[in-house]
């Protein structure tokens, strides 16, 4: 399918930006890192896996805000999406090229992060990285949708955190009950699913409306 | 190919454009002057598809594809290679015979032999020349161009020339220019924006 | 082949037609329904067994939450009306609905932390979920008029602020549901704002209360909505003539 073609050329176009400006990646894995140094020292004794679950995500949250700040700058500083945007492919390509990119920077810096936040705090489990993968969609998904929003302003950079975070919330919700397991949550399949509901209602969403976000 | 009625933009409550009457009929050459901050980048972005009008209506026969926009920005990505560039574009154009074109547009405009490197280590003039290289990729009915003369030198803006000579007639143009006496001889209408 | 027009002062439409209900007659029927409902929640409707007298405001914070829902979901078809059908006029009546939203969101989050004060002795009570909802509904409204006012006027701004809408209103379900989710991990109080049980007297002086806020609330919408189109109409006769 020549869709499918097209996300492909945007996404190996995206990838190969970051490859080459290389600014993106290691700042996100310095800010992870970084984190949870800062966590040790905010929580007092001996913190609960409730506590830290919570903070990987807060951490995974802004980590990925952070690279997701990024992503349209490329086409905002050399405004190269209006080459984009008069090409005769469809306009929601652009918008899953990108996500995939950015998901694949953040799987990146999870991919350092969690064994990290093993090391530093508790153990990780298989409910663990589901919901870890599970929730990037998420984050990836309305994350870019939302950042090609923010680009369009003035506030820009600014913008994108108020607008992402509260459609954030049911991700972290959904993320930190899946993390924090037995013997609280009975149940963590329930959160997965509820993660897996948000992903697609949001993923069909966010292609079905993106046509609105870059043409006028 | 292009028909515009009354039209018109506004920014917030500044005023670029206003009243704008036009009519384009394929293969014709326009060309449009006037100062800087009177517009002219908004008529083009608008007649390129790029920009709607706050008032008036604009009609355009050729869909989306077929219009090729060369802008104040070359439009191409700084951190890949010339190459790199052109294969996106003419895969995104669905551009036939990719390769060949591709080959035949870098090598008209002397861009070949640094074919394989950054865009970024460019000058200006060869970031221009690579962006004409662009917008001719896809073999566009409706060409709208920026100032394309701006930071070319005298060889690049005769090789230029020689290419709007050679599609004159084919394709429809509206060309923005400081210099309107160098295309003067391919113009079939002239648009002239106040301040 | 052009030449700048200037367009006569005569050919610029009205920009708004004249709807069925005058606003005057809305004004009065706002005025009539709301102080009829004051009367029924103060006189008519019984006294809670447990709360006593101060319970009665649940009959409002009930009310002014399903105004504000409705309205931001009035908000939400405008955007849908003005991405799919392009109509002119529905991004400004889509930004007015979600404005009024926001006003009576803001009057939910404060009719709720009084009640919650009354009946509980706290401010704020996390145990409470539609209150909890609210607090994310408003910050993400709060970010839509961010957003409103970080582009100018023009196709795009409405094109933004049409999608964010529809983001909203389908937002407010799944933070529903992560927030019920939230419950288990989240340390449980057993504090709750509850209303009466239904039926008899406190149906009825429900019914009147709510229709009585629709109809405030539609008032203001119209009264509001009416200011701008004129202000917009006096803003192109302006420039025409300039």
């Amino acid at each position: 399918m020549t869709y499918l073609r097209d996300v492909g050329a945007l996404a190996r176009k995206d990838l190969l930006l970051e490859l080459r400006a290389r600014d993106t990646l290691p700042a996100m894995l310095l800010f992870i890192a970084a984190t949870f140094v800062i966590f040790h020292f905010v929580l007092p004794g001996e913190p609960t896996r409730l506590e830290t679950s919570g903070l990987l995500w807060i951490a995974i949250l802004f980590t990925a805000l952070l690279g997701l700040g990024r992503a349209f700058v490329p086409e905002r500083e050399q405004r190269t999406m209006d080459g984009l945007v008069l090409a005769p492919c469809d306009r929601s390509a652009i918008w899953l090229a990108k996500s995939i990119a950015t998901l694949a920077f953040l799987v990146a810096a999870e991919v350092v992060a969690l064994p990290l936040y093993a090391l530093f705090f508790h153990s990780v489990g298989w409910t663990t990285v589901a919901a870890v993968a599970l929730a990037d969609l998420g984050i990836c998904g309305v994350g870019t949708f939302l950042g090609a929003m923010a680009v369009a302003t003035r506030a820009r950079d600014l913008l994108l955190p108020l607008l992402f975070l509260p459609l954030a919330l049911p991700i972290v919700v959904g993320a930190v009950g899946a993390t924090v397991g037995p013997p609280v949550v009975s149940s963590p399949g329930r959160y997965l699913a509820f993660l897996a509901l948000y992903d697609l209602l949001f993923a069909v969403i966010c292609w079905a409306s993106f046509e609105y976000v870059v043409a006028e | 190919m292009l028909t515009a009625r009354r039209l018109g933009k506004r920014y917030g409550e500044k005023r670029v454009l206003r009243g704008i009457d036009l009519e384009l009929p394929a293969g014709g050459f326009l060309v449009v002057t006037g100062a800087n901050g009177s517009g002219k980048t908004t008529l083009l972005r608008i007649c390129a598809g790029l920009a709607q009008p706050t008032e008036g209506k604009i009609e355009r026969a050729a869909t989306r594809g077929q219009v090729g926009y060369l802008g104040h920005e070359p439009l191409v990505y700084r951190e890949l290679t010339a190459l790199e560039n052109l294969e996106l574009y003419g895969r995104l154009y669905r551009v036939a015979e990719r390769r060949e074109r591709i080959g035949m547009l870098l090598e008209r405009f002397g861009l070949w032999d640094v074919r394989h490197e950054r865009v970024g280590s460019y000058s200006r003039g060869m970031a221009q020349r690579l962006a004409l290289c662009r917008v001719l990729l896809h073999e566009p009915d409706l060409l709208v161009l920026d100032e394309p003369y701006s930071a070319l030198d005298e060889g690049s803006a005769e090789l230029l020339d020689a290419q709007l000579t050679e599609l004159r007639g084919e394709r429809t143009f509206v060309l923005a220019t400081h210099d309107p006496a160098r295309v003067e001889p391919l113009a079939s209408g002239a648009l002239a924006l106040g301040g | 082949m052009s030449s700048p027009s200037s367009p006569a002062a005569a050919t610029i439409p009205a920009v708004g037609r004249t709807s069925r209900i005058p606003p005057p007659a809305l004004a009065v029927a706002s005025l009539v329904l709301v102080t009829t409902a004051l009367a029924f929640v103060f006189f008519v409707a019984p006294d809670d067994a447990n709360q006593g007298f101060s319970q009665r405001i649940f009959y409002f914070h009930v009310s002014i939450a399903f105004t504000a829902y409705a309205c931001f979901i009035a908000g939400a078809w405008q955007a849908l009306r003005h991405l799919w059908k392009r109509d002119p006029r529905a991004d400004l009546a889509s930004y007015v609905c979600i404005h009024q939203g926001l006003i009576f969101g803001t009057l939910v989050l404060l009719t709720g932390s009084i009640w919650a004060r009354i009946s509980w002795g706290h401010w704020w009570l996390w145990s409470e979920d539609e209150l909890v909802l609210f607090l994310v509904l408003y910050l993400f409204y709060c970010a839509y008029f961010m957003l409103r006012f970080s582009v100018d006027p023009g196709p795009q701004r409405a094109n933004l602020s049409a999608v964010y809408a529809l983001f909203g209103v389908v937002l407010i379900p799944v933070s529903f549901a992560a927030i019920r989710l939230a419950k288990t991990f989240v340390h449980p109080e057993v504090f709750h704002l509850d209303g009466p049980a239904f039926g008899g007297w406190i149906l009825v002086t429900y019914c009147i209360t709510q229709v009585a806020l629709l109809v405030l609330a539609y008032t203001l919408y119209r009264l509001e909505i009416g200011g701008k189109r004129l202000d917009l109409r006096l803003r192109r006769l302006r420039e025409a003539l300039a």
